[in-house]
């Protein structure tokens, strides 16, 4: 009996086959409504920095250069591919791609920035502020991120602190 | 040639130990699921280890607390020299959504040096195991930064100052460099 047992054992191993996954050698293809890596397009891309304005994880940064271009960078280190820039989006110019390959050793490698020229208005040089609070997210305004040290800032106190507002601690090691 | 050095140093297989300093367990989730048979990464020789004085790699998950610096340097010091740290998930990589509140310092590289950048909330199971044949050398990366500059403006910056001449034989200088 214990032999056959032995061999039940075998056949059963035979028929199972292999479940793993051969995944870097073949390619693993994501379900449609998968959201990866956000895609922005320059061309369409209007720079209102709605989707700086409504990020959850502050990861797009604006900085007005001057009065007619903007820069808008998206840092992509704590995006949560959460979406909402691409539903903000007047001109539906941010995709949500179908990229989850983007392990790097650089943290760099995922910047993504954009030169932007900015259509003001003729007479006073800036656009409108909305009148419900609601349209207020959605601001075109300015803003002056600090795009050298990745650092965004907070728009009622930019002006006022000369020190950064975003202040680094320092950790406790003995 | 980091590439190289990491071939060299871990030709053999890799332990690693997996340190979560406040993260939400998402990716600790995810990271289990890679080490189950289905996704069986002890193809590539990676074992999982219960301490760090034995591990090769340190996956650290969650963001950098106040809480949890400390015990996150004296865990990386414990490991032996030759080491790799991956950031797995947005919280490890960038400071995650809370990255401005009081109790979080912010990224895991902010306490210890980080080799590997996994982003993604949680990334993929397939996407660790992405990480990790970069880390090993079996694949190349694909991501690579997106620059996109405007050219400088066609239209000439017309000043009087550099108008010279009288009446009809006014002469715009700078008109050949444009």
């Amino acid at each position: 009996m214990s032999m056959i047992s032995k061999f039940k054992e075998a056949i059963i191993g035979l028929k199972a086959g292999c479940v793993t996954l051969h995944y870097p050698a073949q390619p693993r293809p994501v379900a449609e409504n998968f959201r990866g890596r956000p895609i922005f397009d320059a061309q369409k891309c209007i720079g209102c920095a709605g989707c700086a304005n409504n990020c959850p994880a502050r990861e797009i940064l604006v900085l007005d250069v001057c009065q007619e271009i903007r820069i808008l960078k998206y840092l992509g280190r704590r995006c949560t591919y959460c979406g909402r820039c691409a539903d903000v989006c007047p001109e539906k110019a941010i995709t949500m791609s179908h990229e989850f390959e983007t392990a790097t050793n650089k943290i760099g490698d995922l910047h993504q920035r954009l030169d932007l020229f900015m259509s003001t208005c003729q007479r006073c040089g800036r656009c409108f502020k909305e009148s419900s609070p609601l349209e207020q997210l959605k601001l075109k305004g300015y803003r002056f991120d600090d795009l050298d040290h990745e650092r965004w800032i907070f728009r009622s106190r930019a002006y006022l602190e000369a020190e950064p507002v975003v202040d680094d601690i320092k950790i406790e090691l003995d | 040639m980091l590439k190289n050095l990491c071939q060299k140093m871990f030709g053999r297989s890799l332990w690693v130990y997996h340190a979560n300093s406040g993260g939400c367990n998402g990716c600790d989730i995810e990271v289990l699921n890679v080490l189950t048979p289905y996704y069986d990464v002890e193809r590539f020789g990676i074992k999982l280890v219960g301490s760090p004085r034995h591990a090769d790699v340190m996956l650290c998950q969650g963001p950098a607390l106040r809480a949890t610096a400390r015990a996150l340097r004296y865990a990386y010091e414990a490991m032996p020299a030759p080491k790799l740290v991956f950031a797995i998930g947005g919280c490890a990589c960038g400071g995650g959504i809370w990255h401005d509140t009081y109790a979080v310092l912010g990224p895991v590289e902010t306490v210890i040096p980080v080799n590997f950048y996994i982003p993604g909330c949680p990334p993929r199971p397939e996407a660790i195991i992405y990480g990790v044949a970069v880390a090993v050398g079996l694949v190349d990366k694909k991501v690579a930064p997106v620059e996109f500059k405007q050219l400088p403006l066609p239209i000439p910056r017309y000043h009087p100052a550099d108008l010279t001449g009288r009446d009809e034989m006014v002469v715009y200088e700078k008109a050949e460099k444009i």
